[in-house]
């Protein structure tokens, strides 16, 4: 599936817009992880909750949940929030 | 007071500049006359310390996050030319109740180990944690004995004493003859001691005010904003404090206030305290107003670096060369640093941009460096040729 890449986090995937597969959002970002190491702990904290400033989208749906279903042929973007100076 | 004696170094000086938006590189010529400014590296990064382990002259460290991103440590093994990110940044142990887990906001302090431990580094965090590396940087574990102390939501408020910026880990310590033998310093919570790798801890504030607490006199709780132990005299102890100035002599174990011997119109409030590499009796502070409601920048708008060279006993204003009004300094806890030539150079960085040197020891100043963002932290590395 596609998947988005916020340009803070492009230093990692030097695209912005990769291909990767998983059957639910956290198994997708350990792959993402595995080819981009590093990139997962900037976007999900150690208590695997996702960063204040960031935002998963599935189909344009906010996802809080790791542990949320993805299937083949969805659409994931991953957002980051800008805020002060 | 018998030291060990060590010849002055004679390398080029290179200031590892950590700021707010990024780290940049201020290398000197042989006679520290003439700098150039190498950077920005990480640029947006928050970079709250970068550091050279002199142990072996080429490894650096930075702490970084973005105001929006996690907290990362970026490494070089090669001074600077090829940067990786460390595989297993500082992080606390996933919790079996999520809600109830820790999380480490931002690593903003560094400090390697001694020769006897190469490729040793700690690391202080925000909430106030120390991590450990035995890899030279690359995967970090969590010091139990600490992080995980019975009595460490005590010490530390919960991790939540409101420090602007967050509860903060800083002044990480080791003991030259001993590497079991560790000091941290906590703003807010004190600074406490180890003797057994970081296994179990105690408090190690006899002597030290803490004028914000209801008891100024309490076991912990209190301020330390930078704590330096000397590798030629490791049983002496220096602090700049909330409260003041103190040092420390082993095996006594109290603080004393050397600070109230400062001219009364500037006090002996500030962040940074810095240390003679060759003299244990030589210090420098950078004096802040303290007064009211705590400026926190240059008393009178006049800056100055003070030295004292008896072990606190009397202090020397330096200042030639710096304005003589309206200059409304603050220099934060890890912004000032020396180096190891003879004389000492002694730099400073400001959080208005500004990088400033001197190379007689503190007595005249030149500004380096301006324009900088929000300078958090100065470290004088040494390459020898």
């Amino acid at each position: 599936m596609r998947v988005s890449i916020p340009t803070p986090l492009r230093s990692y995937t030097q695209a912005s817009e990769v291909e990767a597969t998983g059957a639910t959002v956290g198994e997708l970002l350990t792959e993402l992880d595995r080819r981009y190491p590093g990139i997962r702990f900037r976007m999900i904290d150690e208590q695997d909750a996702v960063r204040p400033h960031v935002r998963i989208f599935v189909n344009r749906e906010s996802v809080a949940r790791l542990e949320r279903a993805l299937a083949p042929g969805d659409e994931v973007q991953i957002l980051q929030a800008l805020s002060g100076g | 007071m018998t030291t060990e004696t060590v010849p002055a170094r004679t390398g080029e000086v290179v200031l590892l500049v950590g700021t707010r938006k990024g780290v940049f590189l201020l290398h000197a010529n042989r006679a520290r006359a003439r700098w150039s400014l190498d950077g920005p590296h990480f640029l947006g990064h928050i970079a709250h310390h970068v550091v050279l382990d002199p142990r072996d002259g080429r490894t650096l460290l930075v702490a970084a996050k973005t105001g929006h991103l996690g907290p990362t440590v970026f490494r070089s093994t090669d001074l600077g030319k090829i940067w990786r990110e460390a595989s297993r940044p500082p992080a606390f142990p996933k919790a079996k109740d999520a809600a109830g887990g820790r999380v480490v906001d931002h690593v903003f302090w560094l400090t390697p180990s001694v020769a006897a431990e190469p490729d040793v580094w700690y690391a202080g965090t925000s909430p106030p944690a120390l991590f450990r590396s035995e890899d030279a940087g690359d995967g970090w574990r969590p010091v139990s004995g600490w992080n995980d102390h019975p009595n460490w939501a005590l010490w530390t408020e919960g991790g939540k004493d409101g420090t602007p910026g967050g509860s903060l880990l800083h002044s990480i310590n080791v003991d030259p003859r001993d590497p079991r033998h560790l000091y941290i310093g906590l703003s807010g919570g004190g600074v406490f001691e180890s003797t057994d790798g970081g296994g179990d801890w105690r408090p190690l504030n006899r002597g030290c005010e803490a004028t914000f607490k209801p008891d100024p006199a309490p076991e912990f709780g209190h301020d330390p904003h930078c704590v330096r132990l000397h590798p030629l005299a490791p049983d002496v102890l220096w602090q700049q404090n909330h409260c003041g100035i103190y040092r420390m002599e082993r095996p006594q174990g109290i603080w004393e206030r050397v600070g109230e011997r400062m001219p009364r119109e500037v006090g002996d409030i500030g962040f940074p305290i810095e240390l003679h590499p060759r003299d244990p009796d030589t210090a420098w502070v950078f004096p802040m107003d303290g007064t009211d409601v705590w400026p926190r920048t240059s008393p009178d708008g006049r800056p100055a670096v003070f030295v004292t060279r008896d072990a606190g006993r009397s202090w020397h204003r330096g200042d030639a060369g710096l304005p003589d009004e309206h200059a409304w300094l603050t220099v934060l806890r890890q912004a000032m640093t020396v180096d190891a030539h003879d004389p000492v150079g002694v730099y400073f960085g400001t959080t208005g941009g500004e990088v400033w040197a001197s190379t007689d020891e503190g007595e005249s100043w030149t500004c380096i460096a301006r324009h900088l963002p929000h300078v958090f932290s100065l470290e004088a590395a040494e390459l020898e040729p």
